[in-house]
């Protein structure tokens, strides 16, 4: 059979694997961290829109289509807390906020979700990140963190 | 070990086909760096739109050079260990399909009608002959696979207490994992996206046809990586001047991998919406186990490569590292087989993050993805293949390596440009920069209003570690030409280096058997895809009818013009 040094080493690597298991978990559980989530889809979400659920909670409905987002620039005030809601209306999409490590699959069909609250002021650029045909590298969108809060 | 002519013409043919077809995907490799760099602001060079070169890019290296290689250097696996030519008419049968299947997809991409990247991701879509031309090629592969079964089951019967040999056993896992894996892709290929994009059918499910595009596109990626492991295992630890240090952790190894190098394709969809979040927490969980049998081999190379050293009189506890026949032109496969590794090791720990479930959120489809890839695809499974198909270029032809120094230095200068190519992608990925995108055009182009200076360093990093990728790229063509065109000057044999084992093993019926293997490959492979997909038919609402890349409006099918 295999000799001490190797059984040591596959002890080893299964208790390193769970240890990053378990950092994984870590990550979900204390800092909210996951995927999309997984909605049933319905026609609505092809109505790009911007809604305001109270005074610090908003929802984006984004229609991602060959080579353009909607809405393209969007308003948001300091400290919201934003639900974010991606389809496409054709070809397969990204939908990358990269310092808000939002990263989704725009795809004809479905609807993607997350969550993103944005406490600091800025541009944040939403970046196309999936080949979606010529004018790929045009495809990028904007939310501005600072509206004047009233 | 002598080979018939024309088993040995089949095997050059190739070698020969997929390396002159390289030529032009490390073309459209520099070109992309260049692109990507803002140092040319264009959608096209040279008559070459710049995501036409990158389907090339992707469709060359990466399908068309890794699956002649592993059917060509599992001909001469299966012979030598064997001791049993492969069968000329399934062979010929074999080279046939998957050539004709190259042009085909190789004509319908150079005249610009598939332009969708080598994933293919519906509804963008290409012309039919792309998706018929990449199906032959894979059909190609399983003739020679069912060929080499049959040979295998005759010699398990008349050796049936010796153990198959180590490589004969990868070789044949490998393509077992390419044969189920590749089921999942024929069937969206030929049952989907065929006949949709001939218009007979109006519209497919998108999140269906990605699916089965990953029950494939990870595996895949094992498939490049086993030949090298086979290598790594079998060949190396002798070129090292050591022996291998557990037989048995390679067929462990092996094993593994055929368990479990399919059910994890959903990690590269973590950002799909039409999966719940279940089944893609479940399939990254099993994606740490598949690291599992690359630990197994990270040690037990090591450990045979140490042995090495100090066999050649190493002492101390790191001296055996300088005791290597890093420089050897006689063992020059060494050095394209231990640049490799240590790629790898990089190469593994970065998969590793994308595997992570809400961290690939970081990471994906940015830029650090092809940084990543370019460290195992672009590290030990181009290397392996370049040093391979030199080596085996040489034997079959009888002929002696043209410049055998400069040989000696490629998979050096391979290796500096990777690691810097990959830096810079890898940085620029973390700051936004997103793959498979046209930079040059807007975001690193001072006069488009998209224009980010921050990548302007690390699309730079790129540049110049592509470019050198590129040098080692030419100097590698020189050689393996130079090599096929020089005088024979020996008698064409295939004789591949074999490790001597450490330690005496008895044998294992387990690790010796597929049954009971294959049965649990089926089990796992089902508890982790059923949901899956199901929730693809589920949660997709709507079809999507055929998109151009170039028009935001759908190909209209015949269907509805009636």
């Amino acid at each position: 059979m295999l000799d001490k040094f190797e059984r040591t080493v596959i002890g080893v690597a299964l208790l390193v694997s769970a240890l990053f298991i378990f950092c994984l978990f870590y990550a979900m559980g204390a800092k909210k961290g996951n995927v999309t989530e997984c909605l049933p889809y319905d026609k609505s979400y092809e109505d790009a829109r911007v809604s305001q659920l109270d005074k610090n909670t908003y929802q984006v409905f984004y229609v991602a289509r060959m080579w353009n987002f909607e809405p393209s620039v969007v308003y948001i005030p300091v400290g919201s807390e934003v639900d974010f809601f991606v389809t496409s209306k054709d070809v397969v999409h990204g939908f990358e906020i990269s310092e808000k490590n939002v990263n989704l699959m725009g795809v004809q069909g479905a609807v993607a979700k997350t969550t993103v609250k944005f406490d600091k002021p800025g541009v944040y650029k939403v970046t196309c990140h999936e080949f979606c045909g010529t004018g790929h590298q045009n495809m990028q969108a904007e939310v501005i963190v600072n509206y004047p809060s009233k | 070990m002598h080979l018939s002519k024309p088993i040995r013409n089949i095997i050059l043919i190739e070698l020969f086909v997929p390396v002159l077809l390289l030529t032009i995907g490390i073309y459209h490799g520099l070109m992309q760096v260049i692109y990507r760099a803002g140092v040319i602001h264009q959608s096209s060079f040279a008559k070459l739109d710049y995501y036409q070169g990158l389907t090339l890019h992707g469709v060359i290296n990466a399908i068309v050079l890794t699956t002649f290689f592993a059917v060509a250097f599992g001909h001469a696996t299966i012979a030598f260990h064997l001791k049993k030519e492969p069968n000329y008419r399934a062979s010929m049968l074999s080279l046939c399909l998957m050539v004709g299947g190259t042009l085909m997809a190789a004509w319908a991409m150079l005249m610009g009608k598939a332009s969708v990247l080598y994933t293919f991701y519906a509804p963008l879509k290409a012309h039919p002959l792309f998706y018929l031309g990449t199906a032959l090629l894979i059909v190609g592969s399983w003739v020679a696979f069912f060929d080499w079964v049959s040979i295998y089951t005759k010699w398990k019967k008349d050796n049936t207490e010796v153990n198959t040999p180590l490589a004969v056993l990868g070789t044949l896992i490998n393509f077992t994992i390419w044969f189920v894996c590749t089921l999942a892709v024929a069937y969206e290929v030929l049952v989907l996206l065929i006949p949709w994009s001939m218009g007979w059918t109006p519209t497919v499910n998108v999140s269906l046809t990605r699916t089965l595009f990953w029950f494939f596109g990870h595996a895949l990626v094992y498939f490049w990586l086993l030949p090298a492991y086979i290598m790594f295992y079998t060949i190396l630890p002798k070129l090292a001047g050591g022996k291998l240090y557990s037989e048995l952790a390679g067929r462990i190894a092996f094993f593994l991998f055929l368990l479990l190098s399919i059910p994890i394709g959903v990690h590269h969809q973590f950002g799909d919406p039409a999966i719940g979040r279940g089944i893609k927490l479940t399939q990254s969980i099993l994606t740490f186990g598949v690291a599992v049998p690359s630990f197994i081999t990270a040690f037990t190379i090591a450990a045979s490569l140490e042995y090495a050293g100090r066999k050649r009189g190493a002492k101390g506890l790191w001296n055996w590292v300088w005791k290597l026949p890093f420089f050897d032109k006689n063992v020059y496969l060494f050095g394209y087989l231990i640049n490799g590794l240590i790629l790898f090791i990089f190469g593994g720990l970065t998969g590793i993050v994308n595997a992570s479930y809400s961290l690939n959120n970081v990471i994906h489809n940015t830029a650090w993805i092809p940084g990543h890839f370019h460290l195992t695809v672009a590290g030990p499974v181009f290397l392996a293949i370049l040093g391979m198909s030199i080596f085996m270029t040489s034997q079959l032809t009888g002929k002696k390596i043209f410049l055998p120094k400069i040989n000696t230095i490629v998979p050096y200068l391979w290796t500096v440009g990777v690691l810097i190519f990959s830096t810079g992608l890898m940085w620029g990925g973390l700051l936004g920069e997103p793959r498979r995108t046209n930079l040059g055009l807007t975001y690193l182009n001072p006069e488009s209003e998209l224009y980010n200076p921050y990548w302007v360093i690390t699309t730079m990093l790129g540049l110049a570690g592509g470019g050198i990728m590129f040098a080692a790229g030419v100097l590698y063509f020189i050689v393996f030409f130079g090599t096929f065109l020089s005088k024979r000057t020996a008698e064409p044999v295939i004789d591949f280096p074999i490790s001597e084992v450490y330690h005496t093993e008895k044998r294992i019926p387990i690790f010796d058997t597929f049954r009971p293997w294959l049965v649990a490959m089926a089990v796992i492979l089902f508890m982790a895809y059923v949901p899956a997909i199901m929730d693809t038919l589920n949660n997709n609402g709507k079809k999507a009818p055929p998109y151009l890349p170039t028009d935001p409006a759908p190909v209209i099918s015949t269907i509805e013009k009636k």
